[in-house]
């Protein structure tokens, strides 16, 4: 096992729509089991990253190796997902008609044969259903319509979806947009207890929730990369305060880092 | 105690319009004229087409107006056969009349019921699975896929046309006169069809539960809902797509060889604008997604079609056009939604009365 290296690295990624640069020859990794946060201003190409990393758009330049394959970033979209990457994306992306319980049943059999996908879910993929319906907390909802859920729900039922893929490696965009402070809570931990057995890369707008559950921060910015570090360094890294708060005034306050960036 | 009894209620609003269906299917044959018997045939055959069309558009979202087409391409792989059947060691008369003087090449395989038959499934799927894969690959979603199947159809029906000698031009393939050696106009001959067709209507509408049932049946809804999450989620949906494409293109085609050895005719008009789209009417007045709601409509809409345009042949499809937007309109899940609504409110009212007396333990 490639263990020693990373799971991903993107080199000189360059994505331009119509010559405005959303990424500009951006170099990028993440170790194994390694849980990082993704921070920066808003059209900053955070998406735009994790756009390439799932192939939802093909990069203009660059290469991106991952679990030592290269060439990954010609891959369609379902064949990364089959080598390990998953992915939530920034408005909760759930199917509404299905229940809960079907979702993830739609989520289990990706790597399945579509003739395989004729028999009903075993026993096995009922229990791992059950299992991953606990570790999500949404044990009671099994068999609501998912379009009912709330928001914060919804959330988690996309994650529960990925989790079920047991990917190597898990993107979540934005994963407590709209969250009650109590739902940030679980989420939080939900996530370190996701990152125990895998590399996670968060993208996150809110300080408070990067300040609590983060270790490493890359700071991105007009599509390159800014900074990257632990969160303090980071957070009092004057490049960064003056990204959020414009120029002139970089009087290095932290709060403010938070607020602005909310 | 309560809830054993509410299992059984569940059990009949689940079962229970389906036993009634196949009991009245089945008894027909004792109660109706030949000529009511051929009729019920003939829509039930259109049920089959709109069992497939429910899989398509009411389960995956991907409404075809082209289901008029496979359903044609199964009737003249039949038609074929049955023709070559009624000429005996003659030309076909309308090769004839075209100055042909022997065969066409690719007649000559359909000299055989078993290759006939076979055609009958096989090419209308294997075409569809083409068309889908080629449409499904670009991306092609919405109604441009429905705009598409509706050029292909019309294309195909006007190549038809084109090709008389080989296609029996605008009259199609007709005058027709025994299946496999017995009379067509015989009433053991039509019985019996009509109970070979109640079948196949059986056998896809489970091949269609069982589908539903399956992983595949979560998968069809979830890219009616979003395909792009299916695609991120690690699955191929043009894959997907083209396999139910291709499956309701087959049994369009089963239902198009039943119809012409009960019916007797089929010619290119089943290709033009109106059948299609009114395959799509008998999914959406009978209920999209229910597989039972389709079959249910293909009958009622074709039943009040004949009984109406012999009495008023011009006001048929003017009634047909008030009666879908109304149904749209008011009641968007069609017959199958409105059965539910009755049997909801009778469900909440006999389990408000329960609860009085015995309260449950779990209200969901
Ligand atoms: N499909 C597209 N077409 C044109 N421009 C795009 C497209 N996708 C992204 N952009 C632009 O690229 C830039 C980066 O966008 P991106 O969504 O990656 O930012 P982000 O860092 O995720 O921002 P946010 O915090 O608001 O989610 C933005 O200016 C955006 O307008
Ligand atoms: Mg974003």
């Amino acid at each position: 096992m490639a263990q020693a290296g990373s799971i991903l690295s993107v080199h000189g990624a360059t994505v331009s729509f119509d010559g405005f640069k959303a990424l500009d020859g951006l170099d990028f990794t993440i170790a194994y089991g390694e849980l990082r946060f993704l921070i920066g201003p808003n059209g900053a190409g955070k998406t735009t990253l994790l756009d390439i990393i799932t192939g939802k758009t093909r990069p203009d330049h660059g290469e991106i190796v991952f679990d030592g394959r290269p060439g990954a970033q010609r891959w369609t979209e379902h064949r990364r997902v089959r080598a390990g990457i998953g992915r939530k994306f920034q408005t909760p992306a759930i199917f509404p008609s299905l229940t809960v319980a079907e979702n993830l049943e739609a989520a289990i059999g990706f790597r399945d044969r579509v003739l395989t996908l004729l028999r009903a879910a075993s026993t096995a993929e009922r229990g791992m259903i059950d299992t991953t319906l606990s570790q999500i907390g949404l044990g009671q909802r099994a068999e609501v319509r998912a379009g009912l859920l709330s928001h914060g729900e919804k959330q988690w039922l996309e994650i529960g979806m990925l989790l079920i893929q047991q990917p190597k490696l898990m993107l979540l965009d934005e994963p407590v947009a709209g969250m009650t402070r109590r739902e940030r809570d679980r989420t939080g931990e939900l996530l370190q207890q996701i990152a125990q057995d895998r590399s996670v890369l968060v993208v996150e707008h809110d300080m408070d929730f990067v300040r609590r559950f983060a270790h490493t921060v890359t700071v991105l910015h007009t599509g390159k990369l800014l900074c990257e570090g632990p969160v303090e360094a980071v957070q009092s890294d004057p490049r960064v305060i003056e990204v959020y708060l414009g120029p002139g005034r970089n009087q290095g306050e932290k709060k403010g880092v938070a607020h602005a960036a909310n | 105690m309560a809830t054993q009894r509410i299992n059984i209620r569940t059990a009949i609003l689940t079962w229970g319009p389906l036993l009634l269906l196949s009991l009245l299917l089945l008894l027909a044959p004792l109660l109706l004229s030949d000529f009511r018997l051929s009729m019920l045939a003939k829509f039930l055959t259109y049920a089959i087409v709109a069992v497939g069309l429910d899989l398509l558009w009411g389960y995956s979202g991907m409404l075809s107006l082209g289901q008029g087409l496979f359903f044609a391409l199964g009737a003249y792989a039949m038609g074929m056969y049955l023709k070559l059947e009624a000429s005996g060691s003659k030309l076909p008369d309308f090769m004839v009349w075209s100055g042909l003087d022997t065969l066409p090449l690719f007649w000559e395989p359909f000299r055989s019921p078993v290759v006939a038959i076979l055609a009958a499934v096989i090419i209308p799927a294997v075409m569809a699975g083409m068309i889908g894969f080629l449409v499904f690959r670009s991306r092609i979603q919405g109604v441009y896929f429905s705009i598409i199947t509706q050029a292909l159809t019309m294309i195909v029906g006007l190549l038809f046309v084109g090709q008389q000698p080989y296609t029996g031009g605008t009259n199609g393939i007709t005058n027709l006169s025994t299946i496999f050696g017995f009379a067509l106009a015989d009433h053991h001959t039509k019985v019996g069809l009509y109970l070979i067709t109640v079948v196949v209507l059986a056998l896809v509408y489970l091949t269609g539960r069982w589908i539903i049932g399956s992983r595949l049946g979560r998968l069809l809804v979830a890219m009616r809902d979003d395909e792009n999450r299916v695609r991120f989620l690690g699955y191929n949906p043009v894959l997907l797509k083209t396999l139910v494409f291709a499956l309701a293109g087959g049994m369009a085609g089963i239902a198009g060889a039943l119809f012409i050895a009960q019916v007797g005719i089929i010619s290119p008009s089943a290709m033009g604008v109106v059948l299609s789209i009114e395959m799509v009417v008998w999914v959406a007045l009978g209920g999209r997604a229910t597989l039972i709601g389709p079959i249910v409509g293909a009958i009622l809409v074709n039943w009040a079609k004949s009984s109406l345009s012999e009495g008023f042949p011009n006001i048929w499809q003017y009634f047909l056009g008030a009666l879908f937007v109304g149904v749209v309109l008011l009641f968007p899940d069609g017959l199958a939604g409105i059965v539910r609504q009755v049997g909801q409110s009778w469900r909440a009212r006999s389990g408000a009365r329960e609860s009085v007396a015995l309260p449950e333990p779990h209200p969901s």
